[in-house]
C-alpha cells in the first residue's frame, strides 16, 4: 500500500487540531448564550419590563461578535475532511457525510436564516414573533451540535454500517443505529450543557465586572442571577453526562479509558486509586510520581466494586492475535481488489473483523507492502504494531484531568454565586466577584481539553478499530501543508485579535452606552464635506 | 430502471439544484461584496449597501455549507477527490470565505477609517475570489483533471497546481461566474436601495449581464475545441468504485455529443443566454425584481449547460480516463441516498419557505438615514 509521508500526516493532524480547537472556542458560547438570550427575552415578553429587552439586546451584541467567528471557522471544518483527509472521506463518507448534510439541511440553515431576523427584526416583528425567532435560533444551533456529534460518535463508536469489499469503504445501513449511537446521545448533552456552563460564566463574569465598578447595577444583578442559576444546573448536568461518557468509553474504547486514567497495568478492584497526579512516560510505558485516592476508580468508572479496568499491557496482548489476523485480512482484500477472485473474498470474510489492525500494521511492512512480510518478520511486525494501539497517554491523561478539575471548580463557583445572588449579598464580596470575573476563560479551557481527551484518546484511529489515522490523509506534499498552515495561523491570529478587541470594547461600554451609540463621527464628517 | 440508478439520478439532479442555489444566493451576496467599494462612495453608502444583504447573508451562506455536506454524503468519492486535487485553490477559497462573516460582523463596530477601509478590501477579496474559484472549478473539470486511484481507493494527483490555477479556459469560466454574481448582487441592491446607490447598481447590472452572456458565448465556442470524454461502457447500477467497470474514451468536441444526440438540450444554453441578455435590458429599464429572477434563469441555464454537456461525468481523469468519476461510480450507498432523499424532500421546501419569509419580513428600501441611527445594523 502506498502511504503518505508521515510528515504530511502529522501536519494534517496538526492543522485539523488547530482549526477544530479554534472553531471550538466559539461554539460553546454560542450554544449556551442563545438559550440565555431566549430566557431573557421570554421574561421580557411575559413581564414587558424594558430591562429584560435591554439585557437581550446587549448580550445579543456580544453573542453576534462570537457567532460570526463560529460560522466562519465552521466553514473550514466542513471542507477540511475533503481537502486533507480524502482517504478517510472516501472510506467513511457514506456514513459520516450523512449527519453532516443533515446538519446543514435541518439545523444550520434554520439557525443562520433566523439569526439575521434576530438581529435585524426587532422593529419588524411582533414581540411574540421575535421571541419565536430567537427560540428557532436556539433550537437550530443545538440541533447543529447534535448532528455534528452524531457524526463524531460514528468515528469513536462506529454504529450503523459495515465494510464492503466491493466498494472498499464503509456502507451505511442503519439510520436508527447511527442516531441512537449511545456515544452520540451522551456526547451531545455533555457538549451542549458544557456550552451553557461557558455562557453562564461569561454573562456572570461580565456582570461581576459591572458590579465591581458599581455600573449598571440592576442590569448586572439581574443578569448575574439568571446566569448563576443557569450555571449551577448546567454544571450538575455536565458532570452527570461526563460520568455516562466515561462508562461508555469503558465498555467500548478501553484504550482511551486506560490512557485517561493512566493505567498501564490492569486495575485491581476495588482498591485501585484514582490518580490525582502522575507523569505518564509513553516511551518507557510507566508512570512517575503517582498520587491517588484509593477505592475511587473502580466504582467511579464501572459503577461496581469488582470489575477490573484493563490496562495498556493487557490490551496490547489482546491486540497481538488481532494484528496477525488483520494482516491476513488486508492481504486478501488487496488481492481481491486487484484480481476479483472469489477465493480471496472468502479469505477476507474469514478475517474481516480485524481488518483495521491489519491496516495499522502496514506501517511496519517492508516497503509498506503487507504482502512482503515474511514468516520470520511477522512476529517483529506484530510487536511493533502492538506499541501503536493506544493514544499518547501523557496528553490524554492530563487533558482529562484538567477538564475534571475545572468542572469541580465550576460547581463550587456557581453554587456560591447562586447562593449569594439569591440572598442579594453579592456586592458585599468583591473578592468573590473578582474570582468570577477572572474565571471567564476557564470554561473555554475546559471545553478544549474535553475535546482533546475525546479525540486524542481515539488515536491511533480515525474510525475506531477500523481505519488508522496515518492512512486517512490526502496525498499532499509537505509544501502544500506548510502553505495552508501558515495561512490559517496568520488569518486566525488576526481574527482572534479583532474578536477580543471588540468583545472587550463592547463589554466595557456596557448596556446603556451601547444603546445610544454611534451617530457616527465619520458619517457626520462626510455629510459636512 | 433500477431503483439505485433512479436514486443516483435524483441526487445528481439535487446536486445541480444545490449548485444553482449556491451560485444564486451566495453569488448575490458576494457580488454585493465585490461591488461594495464601487457602489458606495462614502461610509454611509457602503453601510447601506451592506445592510441590504445584512439580514440574509448568513442564511444564504449555508447553501455553500450544505453544498459541501451534501456532496460529502451523496458523492463521497467525488468530495474526497475533488477537494483534495484542488487543494491550493480550495484553501484560498476557504481563506477568502472565512474573511466574509467576520467582515460583516466587525466592519462597522469600530469607527476608524483604516479599520473600515481594511474590511472593505476584505469584502472585495472575499466576494471576488470565491466566485472566481467557483467558476474556474467548472472550467477545470470540463477539461479533465490529472489523478488516479490505487486498489484501496486512495487517490493520487498527477499534475501540479499551476496547471489548474493558470489555465485560460478556467479563467474564462471564473470571470463568467464573477459577472453573474455581480449581476445578481446589483439586482438585489437595486431592489432595496435608493439613489445614488440605485443608479450605480443599475449600471453594473446592465453591464454585467452583457459581459456574462459574452463570456458564455465564447466558452460555448471554445468547448468545441476541448477534449471531452465519452462513457463507452459502464453499468449505471454498478457498485460505486472508480477502479473498475467503466470504459471511457477521449475525443475533441465530445462534450457536444449529448446535444447532438438530444437536440432539445440546446434549449438549456439558449434559456441561459436569453436570461442574461434580457436581464441586462430589464435592469436598465428599472425592473430589478424581474432582473433578479432572470438571474436565477441565467444560473440555471449555465449550470444546466455544463450538466447536459458532461452527463454522466462529474470529474473526468486525464491520467486514467477509465477511472473518471461519474454519477454511476461515485455515489453513496442506496440506503444512504434514500435516507438523504427523504430528508431533502422534507427540509428543502421548508428552507425555501422560511428563507422567503425572511426576505418578505425585511422587504422594502433600506434608507441611509435609518442605518446611521440603528444600532443593530452592520
Amino acid at each position: 500500500m502506498d502511504i503518505v509521508s508521515p510528515w504530511v500526516v502529522e501536519l494534517s493532524r496538526f492543522q485539523f487540531a488547530l482549526t477544530a480547537l479554534y472553531h471550538f472556542m466559539f461554539v460553546p458560547l454560542t450554544l449556551g448564550m442563545v438559550f440565555i438570550l431566549a430566557a431573557m427575552e421570554t421574561v421580557y415578553v411575559v413581564t414587558g419590563k424594558q430591562i429584560y429587552k435591554d439585557m437581550t439586546q446587549f448580550w445579543g451584541k456580544l453573542f453576534g461578535i462570537n457567532f460570526a467567528l463560529g460560522v466562519a471557522t465552521g466553514l473550514t471544518m466542513e471542507f477540511e475532511f475533503g481537502t486533507n483527509w480524502s482517504m478517510y472521506s472516501r472510506f467513511f463518507g457514506d456514513m459520516f457525510g450523512t449527519p453532516l448534510a443533515i446538519e446543514g439541511l435541518m439545523a444550520f440553515f434554520m439557525e443562520s436564516t433566523f439569526v439575521g431576523l434576530m438581529f435585524f427584526g426587532w422593529d419588524r416583528l411582533s414581540k411574540g414573533a421575535h421571541l419565536a425567532v430567537t427560540y428557532l435560533v436556539a433550537l437550530g444551533s443545538n440541533l447543529s451540535a447534535l448532528w455534528i456529534l452524531v457524526a463524531n460518535a460514528s468515528m469513536n463508536m462506529p454504529h450503523g454500517g459495515y465494510f464492503d469489499p466491493e466498494t472498499m469503504r464503509m456502507t451505511f445501513d442503519s439510520f436508527v443505529a447511527l442516531i441512537f449511537n449511545p456515544d452520540a446521545q451522551a456526547k451531545f448533552v455533555h457538549t451542549s450543557v458544557a456550552g451553557f456552563v461557558t455562557a453562564s460564566m461569561f454573562v456572570m463574569g461580565i456582570s461581576a465586572f459591572y458590579l465591581l465598578r458599581r455600573q449598571h447595577r440592576s442590569f448586572a444583578a439581574h443578569s448575574f442571577r439568571i446566569a448563576a442559576l443557569f450555571g449551577i444546573m448546567s454544571t450538575i448536568a455536565v458532570i452527570t453526562l461526563g460520568d455516562v461518557l466515561g462508562r461508555l468509553d469503558y465498555m467500548h474504547q478501553p484504550t482511551k479509558v486506560a490512557a485517561m486514567e493512566g493505567l498501564w497495568h490492569t486495575s485491581k478492584p476495588p482498591s485501585e486509586p484514582w490518580l490525582l497526579f502522575a507523569i505518564p512516560d509513553d516511551k518507557k510505558q510507566t508512570n512517575y510520581f503517582e498520587i491517588g485516592v484509593p477505592y475511587v476508580l473502580t466504582p467511579l468508572l464501572t459503577h461496581t466494586f469488582d470489575k477490573p479496568i484493563p490496562g495498556i499491557y493487557e490490551l496490547q496482548d489482546q491486540a497481538g492475535p488481532r494484528i496477525e489476523n488483520g494482516i491476513k485480512a488486508v492481504s486478501a482484500l488487496r488481492r481481491y481488489g486487484e484480481h476479483r477472485l472469489q477465493s480471496d473474498l472468502e479469505e477476507f470474510r474469514h478475517h474481516e473483523k480485524d481488518m483495521g489492525y491489519g491496516f495499522l500494521a502496514t506501517r511496519y511492512a517492508p516497503d509498506q507492502d503487507i504482502d512482503k512480510i515474511t514468516a520470520e518478520q511477522l512476529p517483529q511486525v506484530v510487536e511493533k504494531t502492538k506499541l501503536d494501539i493506544f493514544p499518547n497517554m501523557f496528553v490524554t491523561f492530563w487533558a482529562f484531568r484538567i477538564m475534571v478539575f475545572l468542572a469541580m471548580y465550576f460547581f463550587i463557583v456557581f453554587a456560591m454565586a447562586s447562593y449569594l445572588s439569591l440572598k442579594r449579598q453579592l456586592e458585599k464580596y468583591p473578592f468573590f466577584l473578582k474570582i468570577v470575573m477572572w474565571s471567564i476563560p476557564l470554561p473555554f479551557v475546559a471545553s478544549e481539553f474535553g475535546w482533546i481527551t475525546a479525540e486524542v484518546g481515539r488515536q491511533p484511529w480515525t474510525v475506531f478499530e477500523i481505519l488508522p489515522t496515518f492512512i486517512s490523509s490526502s496525498t499532499h506534499s509537505t509544501g502544500y501543508m506548510i502553505f495552508s498552515l501558515c495561512g490559517f495561523l496568520l488569518l486566525y491570529s488576526i481574527f482572534i485579535a479583532a474578536e477580543l478587541y471588540l468583545m472587550f470594547k463592547f463589554a466595557r461600554l456596557g448596556p446603556q452606552t451601547s444603546h445610544d451609540d454611534q451617530p457616527s463621527r465619520i458619517i457626520a464628517a462626510e455629510q459636512k464635506s | 430502471m433500477e431503483y439505485y440508478v433512479i436514486l443516483k439520478l435524483i441526487w445528481a439532479g439535487l446536486l445541480c439544484i444545490l449548485l444553482i442555489g449556491l451560485g444564486l444566493m451566495v453569488g448575490m451576496d458576494m457580488g454585493v461584496g465585490t461591488l461594495l467599494r464601487f457602489v458606495g462612495k462614502n461610509d454611509a453608502e457602503r453601510r447601506t449597501a451592506l445592510n441590504i444583504i445584512g439580514p440574509h447573508w448568513d442564511g444564504n451562506q449555508v447553501w455553500f455549507i450544505l453544498g459541501g455536506g451534501a456532496i460529502f454524503a451523496a458523492f463521497p468519492t467525488l468530495y474526497a477527490t475533488s477537494f483534495s486535487v484542488f487543494y491550493v485553490v480550495m484553501i484560498l477559497l476557504l481563506f477568502s470565505m472565512i474573511l466574509r462573516p467576520v467582515a460583516f460582523e466587525y466592519r462597522s463596530k469600530v469607527e476608524s477609517k483604516v479599520w473600515r477601509a481594511s474590511w472593505d478590501w476584505a469584502f472585495l477579496i472575499s466576494g471576488f475570489l470565491p466566485m472566481f474559484v467557483y467558476g474556474a472549478a467548472f472550467g477545470n473539470i470540463l477539461q479533465g483533471v490529472g489523478y488516479h486511484f490505487i486498489w484501496n481507493g486512495q487517490y493520487f494527483q498527477d499534475e501540479s497546481f499551476w496547471s489548474y490555477l493558470i489555465n485560460p479556459f478556467a479563467i474564462l469560466c471564473g470571470l463568467m461566474s464573477v459577472s453573474l454574481s455581480v449581476y445578481q448582487g446589483s439586482a438585489m441592491l437595486m431592489m432595496r436601495s435608493e439613489a445614488p446607490i440605485y443608479e450605480r447598481a443599475r449600471r453594473f447590472a446592465s453591464i454585467a449581464g452583457v459581459v456574462a452572456a459574452f463570456l458564455f458565448a465564447i466558452g460555448g465556442v471554445w468547448i468545441t475545441q476541448i477534449s471531452g470524454f465519452i462513457l463507452k461502457s459502464g453499468n449505471p447500477a454498478m457498485q460505486p468504485n472508480p477502479l473498475y467497470g467503466q470504459e471511457v474514451s477521449v475525443e475533441v468536441g465530445a462534450w457536444l455529443h449529448n446535444f447532438v444526440a438530444h437536440p432539445i438540450l440546446w434549449l438549456v444554453p439558449l434559456i441561459g443566454m436569453i436570461c442574461m441578455l434580457v436581464g441586462s435590458t430589464v435592469a436598465r429599464r428599472n425592473k430589478p425584481h424581474l432582473a433578479w429572477w432572470l438571474g436565477m434563469g441565467s444560473w440555471a441555464g449555465t449550470i444546466g449547460t455544463v450538466a447536459c454537456a458532461m452527463f454522466p461525468f462529474f470529474m473526468p481523469s486525464t491520467t486514467i480516463p477509465n477511472q473518471s468519476l461519474t454519477i454511476w461510480n461515485s455515489t453513496g450507498s442506496a440506503y444512504g441516498l434514500t435516507c438523504m432523499a427523504i430528508l431533502a424532500c422534507i427540509f428543502v421546501p421548508l428552507i425555501i419557505c422560511y428563507t422567503s419569509w425572511c426576505f418578505y419580513i425585511m422587504r422594502g428600501k433600506v434608507k441611509t438615514s435609518d442605518i446611521v441611527n440603528d444600532h443593530h445594523s452592520y
